[in-house]
């Protein structure tokens, strides 16, 4: 851990801040990806059964 | 096209209420500010031109949605689509029937409604000029929403969400100019902004609205 | 009609724009994204993990110089991810390529999310700076304009049932939005000027920046421009399946109708 200084409840704050949101942004895409990816093959396979 | 103008104007003054809610809208905040910050005259005067300016603006944003929804309910604007008159020429005169009926009642009045907010001396002649030159910018960027959210039931809400943030470089030249003409400054460079503003609006985005209309209709 | 087809037939640069053919992206994407994500990975998590441990303190910014590496990295995205909006919805207006549309809507949550880390490292870092969260300084009030325009693009997407109609109507809206949005950058700085007269409060950061600071930005810069790359490619991935899965229940439903 480096010293912060007086600076320090900015610094962490911000990164905080920073990394939760991008986390974030991360985490909502890979569900709709994999959310998106579940129901098209689920529908690819029904599509193929009729056929 | 003068036909056109004709027949909205005339539309918009029958059914009344469109015409006079907009300035009594625009009166109604004049009033309320002064009730939020005080009565003190010095600080009226210097955020008047402000007011008057935010107060225009959403004064104009509360007729945008009228625009094309009766004509687009009773099928009027297929017909003015499918017309010999190109949708451009059709979306500029609503514009300026908007304006007619909306941005120079407002533009009038603001001097008057000035008065209430202890505006200084130089102002009257400020704020009515820059409201001059910017409210048909305002028209045309409104027409512009309305073009793009026609088709939509609750049109309303979202129509202010993204005309709003559009309005702001008008505004900011508006208020700004008037700012400075009030207090002496050099004016001419945002005056000729402003002027620069409303008129590549009337130049570009009848093309841009007219296009977001045929997508509508599609 | 007959002839449009065969100029396109034609072009020379079918062999490009083939790139954008929905199979064809999805195949492509798919190979690529894998090294996308290891390279993301190789830059981001070095170039921050230097950046907060290993960089020393700056002369007058003390240890709040680290800031820098979420708050300015996050800024060129939030831009990068505007102009790669009107970019991808140009191509869906000129081209008809639907993978344009539905990168320009990837795109956009990416876009505002980098607005919003920017906004608030900057608030936060504006604090002990300045001694204020917030100043109408011109650049912190446009951020907030984009933050407004990106707000209000992903609303009218939401708003609209039909896909296509909403593709078209956002990508007028976002080469609209961009010219005013920079008209209003422009215009926040006359209008800060006109009310606190030469009180400069924005960081010229880039310059007289020692290279101790500037490689791990760098490396940031570069880690953050990777990741809006693969995340944009993966929502696109996301809107193609998406669309590709309507086409199949809506046949399905006429089927069964």
């Amino acid at each position: 851990m480096p010293e912060l200084g007086k600076y320090a409840g900015a610094v962490l704050s911000s990164w905080a801040v920073s990394v939760g949101l991008l986390v974030f942004l991360v985490v909502v895409t890979w569900i709709g990806a994999r959310r998106s990816r579940a129901a098209l093959d689920a529908a690819e396979a029904r599509r193929r059964e009729r056929q | 096209m003068i036909a056109l103008l004709v027949r909205d104007l005339r539309l918009t003054f029958r059914a009344g209420g469109g015409f006079g809610l907009g300035l009594a809208f625009f009166l109604i905040v004049t009033v309320l500010v002064p009730f939020g910050v005080g009565p003190q005259s010095d600080l009226l005067a210097r955020i008047a031109p402000g007011i008057l300016w935010v107060g225009a603006l959403l004064a104009c944003l509360l007729s945008l949605d009228r625009i094309f929804q009766l004509d687009f309910e009773d099928g009027s604007l297929d017909l003015l689509a499918t017309a010999p008159l190109p949708l451009e020429g059709v979306v500029t005169m609503k514009a300026l029937a908007h304006w007619v009926t909306t941005g120079l009642p407002l533009t009038l009045a603001a001097p008057l409604f000035g008065g209430l907010m202890s505006l200084p001396q130089a102002g009257y002649f400020w704020v009515f000029v820059t409201l001059l030159i910017g409210t048909p910018a305002l028209s045309m960027i409104g027409t512009f929403g309305a073009a793009l959210t026609v088709g939509l039931k609750r049109g309303g809400l979202l129509l202010s969400l993204l005309v709003l943030p559009l309005y702001i470089p008008t505004l900011l030249f508006g208020a700004e100019t008037a700012r400075r003409g009030i207090m002496g400054m050099d004016y001419a460079q945002t005056l000729a902004i402003l002027a620069g503003v409303s008129a590549g609006s009337i130049a570009i985005l009848p093309f841009a609205a007219a296009a977001a209309i045929r997508i509508n209709l599609r | 009609m007959e002839d449009t087809r065969v100029r396109q037939h034609d072009d020379r640069w079918n062999w490009f724009w083939a790139w954008a053919n929905p199979v064809k992206f999805m195949s492509w994407t798919g190979k690529v994204l894998p090294w996308l994500m290891a390279m993301t990975l190789v830059t981001l998590i070095p170039g921050l993990v230097w950046g907060f441990f290993f960089t020393p303190e700056a002369q007058g910014f003390g240890s709040s110089v680290k800031i820098i590496y979420v708050h300015v990295p996050s800024a060129t995205m939030a831009i990068q991810a505007w102009g790669m909006m009107v970019v991808a919805s140009l191509i869906w207006l000129i081209r008809r390529h639907h993978v344009g549309a539905l990168a320009a809507k990837g795109a956009a949550l990416i876009g505002l999310t980098m607005t919003a880390v920017a906004l608030i490292t900057g608030a936060i870092w504006g604090q002990p700076m300045w001694g204020t969260y917030w100043a109408w300084d011109p650049r912190l009030t446009a951020f907030l304009i984009l933050f407004l325009f990106y707000i209000g693009y992903m609303a009218l997407w939401a708003a609209i049932d039909d896909p296509d109609t909403a593709a078209d109507l956002t990508s007028v809206l976002a080469i609209v939005g961009s010219v005013f949005a920079v008209l209003s950058r422009y215009a926040v700085n006359f209008w800060n000027q006109g009310l606190h007269q030469g009180a400069t409060l924005s960081l010229d950061k880039e310059e007289n920046i020692a290279d101790v600071f500037w490689l791990p930005l760098v490396l940031s810069l570069v880690g953050f421009g990777l990741l809006c790359l693969v995340l944009v490619l993966v929502r696109t991935r996301t809107e193609v399946r998406m669309r590709r899965l309507r086409a199949i229940e809506m046949r399905e439903r006429m089927r069964d109708a």
